[in-house]
Parts: C-alpha cells; sequence; structure tokens
C-alpha cells in the first residue's frame, strides 16, 4: 500500500461528511473488507476502481449499510452510525439506519425502478412515504428532478417502456428527491448498450458541477478521469492506492493498478 | 345389473339442497376472508426479520399443513370445550377450523409470491429509508399480488370442497343436507350425484370468472 501524499487529498478542515475507518466485511469466513480507511469531505467525488470480487461494492453497500460491516466505524458529519458490539460487529437500529440512507442515496447497476409506478410516482415514493411529505409538494419536486435529468416528458409513462438509459436516469432523480448529502453509484451504466452510457455520465457530470458529494464505482477509465477529484484502486480488499486522476490513471505507481490499467488498451481521457 | 336412476326424490327436495349450498357458500365465503387475513398475518410474521416473531409463525404454518384437516374440525368442535370451557356451534367450529388450515396455506401462497419479487426491489426500497412495514406496503405486496391471484383461487376452491368435512359436525351445508336426504329417500346415487354437478357447476363458474379477472390484470400489466 502506498502513503498518500499530502498533496493528493484536498486538506480537510471540517470533520469529513463521511468517514470510514478500520472496516472489515467478511460473508461467512470470506473476508472482502480488510481494513479501509476513508475520509471524504463535501464535494468531492471519488471514483473507484478495481477488478471484478475486488470489493467495490460491499464497501459502497457497507456506507449506508446495506450490509453490516463486520468491524470499524462508519460516521456521517462526525457522527458514528450504531454502536460497537460484540465481536466488533456494529449494531444500529433500524430509525437511525433509514435516516442514514435519507441521507446517503444509492443508484444500482440494475436500476431497480418500481415496475407498478410510473416514472414520477417513483420518484415522489421516497418524500411521501419515507419524509412523509404532501403529495402535492412531492409531485412538484419530482417534476423538478425530472427535468434535471431530462425526462419531463415520460413523466406518466411506465418504467417498462423507458430505455435502459432513461430508466437509469429515472433512477438518479429518484435519489435526487430525497436530498441526499452523499450520493453513491454502483456501477451506473454497466448494464447499458453501449450508445446509451452517455446520456447517463451526462447527467452524472452535470451533478458534480453542482458540488454534490460523490462515490461512484466505474469501470468506464475516461469517465473516472474527467468526473473524479480522486481516485481509489481497490485490491483484495483494501485500497491499495489512491491519489488525483492523473496520478492513478497516468502514472500509477503501483505494479497492481497499472496492471489492472493495461487491461483497459482502449481508454482515452 | 340395471340400476335404475330416479331423479324425483332429489326435484322434491331441491329447496333442502340448495339451503345446503348457501351454507356451503356462507362456510366457504367467512372461511376464504378470515383465512386470507390469518394467512396474510402468518406470512408477514414468517418473513419478519425478528425470530421471535418469525419462529412461532413458521411453527403454526407448518403445523397446519401437515395435520389432516378432519381433526382441526374436531379439535374446535371436542376439543375446545374439553380444553377451556368454550363451545362453538358447528359453523363456528367449522368456520374456525377452515380459516387457520387455510390460512397456513394461504401464508404460504404469500410468502411465496412476496419472496420471488426481484432482490433488486427490496434493495431500492431499502436504500430511499423505508421500513419493513412501507417496504411491504408500497413495494412488495404490490408487485406480489398479482402472481399470487392463481394459487389463491386454487387454494380457495380447495376449501369450498373441504367445507364438506363441517357435515362431521351436523353443520347443514350441502353434504350434510345430502346425506339426510340420502337416508330419508333411499337414493344416495341420485342425491350424490347432484350434489357434484352442484359443486362443480358453482366452482367452474367461479373459476371462469376469476380467470377472466387474471386477463385483465395481465393486460393492465402490459400496458
Ligand atoms: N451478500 C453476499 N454474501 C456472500 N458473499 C458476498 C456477498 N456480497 C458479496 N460477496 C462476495 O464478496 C466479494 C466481493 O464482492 P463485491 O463487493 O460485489 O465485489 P465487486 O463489486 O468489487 O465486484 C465477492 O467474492 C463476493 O462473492
Ligand atoms: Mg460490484
Amino acid at each position: 500500500m502506498v502513503d498518500v501524499t499530502s498533496a493528493s487529498v484536498p486538506p480537510v478542515l471540517a470533520p469529513p461528511v463521511l468517514a470510514v475507518e478500520g472496516l472489515h466485511k467478511s460473508f461467512g469466513s470470506n473476508e472482502v473488507l480488510k481494513g479501509i480507511d476513508l475520509k471524504v469531505a463535501a464535494g468531492e467525488r471519488i471514483a473507484i476502481l478495481g477488478s471484478s470480487g475486488s470489493g467495490k461494492s460491499t464497501l459502497l453497500r457497507c456506507i449506508n449499510f446495506m450490509e453490516t460491516p463486520s468491524a470499524g466505524r462508519i460516521a456521517l458529519d462526525g457522527t458514528s452510525i450504531g454502536v460497537e458490539g460484540r465481536g466488533g460487529a456494529i449494531t444500529a437500529r433500524s430509525g437511525e439506519l433509514r435516516r442514514l440512507r435519507t441521507r446517503v442515496g444509492m443508484i444500482f447497476q440494475q436500476f431497480n425502478l418500481f415496475p407498478h409506478m410510473t416514472v414520477l410516482e417513483n420518484v415522489m415514493e421516497g418524500p411521501v412515504t419515507v419524509k412523509g411529505m404532501n403529495r402535492k409538494e412531492a409531485r412538484a419536486t419530482a417534476q423538478d428532478y425530472l427535468k434535471r435529468v431530462g425526462l419531463s416528458d415520460k413523466a406518466e409513462q411506465y418504467p417498462q417502456r423507458l430505455s435502459g438509459g432513461q430508466q437509469q436516469r429515472v433512477a438518479i432523480a429518484r435519489a435526487l428527491a430525497m436530498e441526499p448529502e452523499i450520493l453513491l453509484f454502483d456501477e451506473p451504466t454497466s448494464s447499458l448498450d453501449p450508445e446509451l452510457v452517455g446520456e447517463v455520465l451526462d447527467v452524472i457530470l452535470g451533478l458534480s458541477k453542482e458540488g454534490r458529494t460523490m462515490l461512484l464505482v466505474t469501470h468506464e477509465l475516461g469517465f473516472a478521469y474527467h468526473f473524479a477529484t480522486r481516485v481509489l484502486f481497490l485490491h483484495e480488499g483494501r485500497i491499495h492506492e489512491q491519489g488525483t486522476p492523473d496520478e492513478v490513471l497516468k502514472n500509477p505507481r503501483e505494479e497492481r493498478t497499472q496492471a489492472f490499467l493495461r487491461r483497459f488498451s482502449a481508454f482515452h481521457f | 345389473m340395471q340400476y335404475v336412476w330416479d331423479f324425483r326424490p332429489v326435484w322434491l327436495n331441491f329447496g333442502v339442497l340448495l339451503e345446503g349450498l348457501v351454507n356451503t357458500l356462507k362456510l366457504s365465503g367467512f372461511s376464504i376472508g378470515l383465512g386470507l387475513a390469518i394467512g396474510l398475518v402468518l406470512a408477514m410474521g414468517r418473513l419478519a426479520p425478528s425470530r421471535i416473531v418469525s419462529i412461532p409463525a413458521t411453527a403454526i404454518i407448518e403445523f397446519y399443513r401437515n395435520t389432516p384437516p378432519l381433526v382441526h374440525f374436531f379439535w374446535y368442535f371436542y376439543g375446545l370445550p374439553i380444553l377451556t370451557g368454550i363451545s362453538l356451534t358447528p359453523f363456528a367450529a367449522a368456520a374456525a377450523a377452515l380459516s387457520v388450515q387455510s390460512g397456513a396455506f394461504f401464508a404460504e401462497v404469500f410468502r411465496g409470491g412476496i419472496i420471488s419479487v426481484d432482490r433488486g426491489q427490496w434493495e431500492a426500497g431499502r436504500a430511499i429509508g423505508m421500513s419493513h412495514v412501507q417496504l411491504m406496503r408500497r413495494i412488495i405486496l404490490p408487485q406480489a399480488f398479482r402472481r399470487m391471484i392463481p394459487p389463491l383461487m386454487e387454494r380457495s376452491f380447495e376449501l369450498v370442497k373441504t367445507t364438506s368435512l363441517a357435515a362431521t359436525l351436523t353443520y347443514g351445508e350441502l353434504v350434510y343436507k345430502a346425506m339426510v336426504l340420502a337416508t330419508q329417500t333411499y337414493r344416495p346415487m341420485e342425491i350424490y350425484s347432484t350434489v357434484a354437478v352442484m359443486f362443480f357447476t358453482v366452482l367452474f363458474v367461479a373459476s371462469l370468472g376469476m380467470r377472466a379477472v387474471e386477463h385483465r390484470l395481465a393486460r393492465r400489466a402490459a400496458r
């Protein structure tokens, strides 16, 4: 592992929006995360790279407690989630986890839109059911967010009628409607046909102009270069190398990172 | 040997059989309604994250699914007064036995429908901060419901046929009326054949109706 020089990481003044400390996660005897430390400042955009099975999804899923960490600490704005129980695992009340998830939005590879609801209803669902917003207000905000992802005209359609790219943009609007402080993207374009990738990446780039804090797992290296303020390379459950996009993507110091990047011979920045 | 069919006693007493049919439908309707409610509660219990809830629910479901219905009828009718001093009318005992037993089967249908909903739907609901109850009510059950209709129908038809066991508690449903008529008229063949046709007619018409409903739902789902 590499010591990150202070130049690579922006100076952290306020408590980091997100702090991950000594995060371990095992599934049975399979230790997937082997001690992850990560501080994320407000407005940082972190691209997470790594080969399949290196623990990228598990890392994201531990951050919003879709998976319960086996050991370590997750803190938002300096406040830890849950308490350390026996054997190091974190135990948290379900109410606390629900509040956490309203603050940390997640976008999945498979979109996971609700098929029995229209596009507009999909986006309204969180604000109405989880936040108790009245329907009229929720409808107005949902329409705003749909406009932001360029899908105002699809509001009354059912998701099955939309292309994969459009569905993923709705999923982004659905996450945004909760007004989360942090957005987690788990390979948001990996299940899209190549010609639909661009429209989703454009929406994500648009969000980065708003100064949103985002963590994104991707295999689109060219996109990662333009999107990220910091790039992490995960290998076998550890952060193997991290730094600015130039450092990690153009001049990787670690052999593993170099080998990983060589597999993507045809990418351009 | 040549059997001579004689349906006259059937026509003369058809009012009695109709009364029996009405009672059968009353018992069925009541037990299906209550059974669905019990089934939903048991299914939710079995799927609950807490073991204190899921283990008893599972035990009830498995017990009722794996013991014969006639035993439950006798239990509620003869056993309950002995053990608790509460005595039930034949209708109440039959309804209790039928609804709890079919509740156990309905629960498995509900559970099957619920777990057939794609994992991603659960994840998406949880990821926007939904509680278990919100997730069930808003996301999972509405999607599971369509898939549950055919097996729920099947189970309900099964229940209508099982109401005939209430005859053993002297409840005046169709088969009980038929038994009484048969001993009075010595025409069991004609009477039981008529009863079979009556059951068939009711269930067949009901299944045609349900198929139409299913068809409509399928069309709506495909929009
Ligand atoms: N729910 C789970 N149960 C058991 N093993 C899991 C589970 N989720 C992930 N894993 C295992 O953890 C490892 C890392 O998975 P993942 O985080 O999905 O990797 P990546 O996203 O980098 O491809 C894999 O070996 C995978 O099989
Ligand atoms: Mg993954």
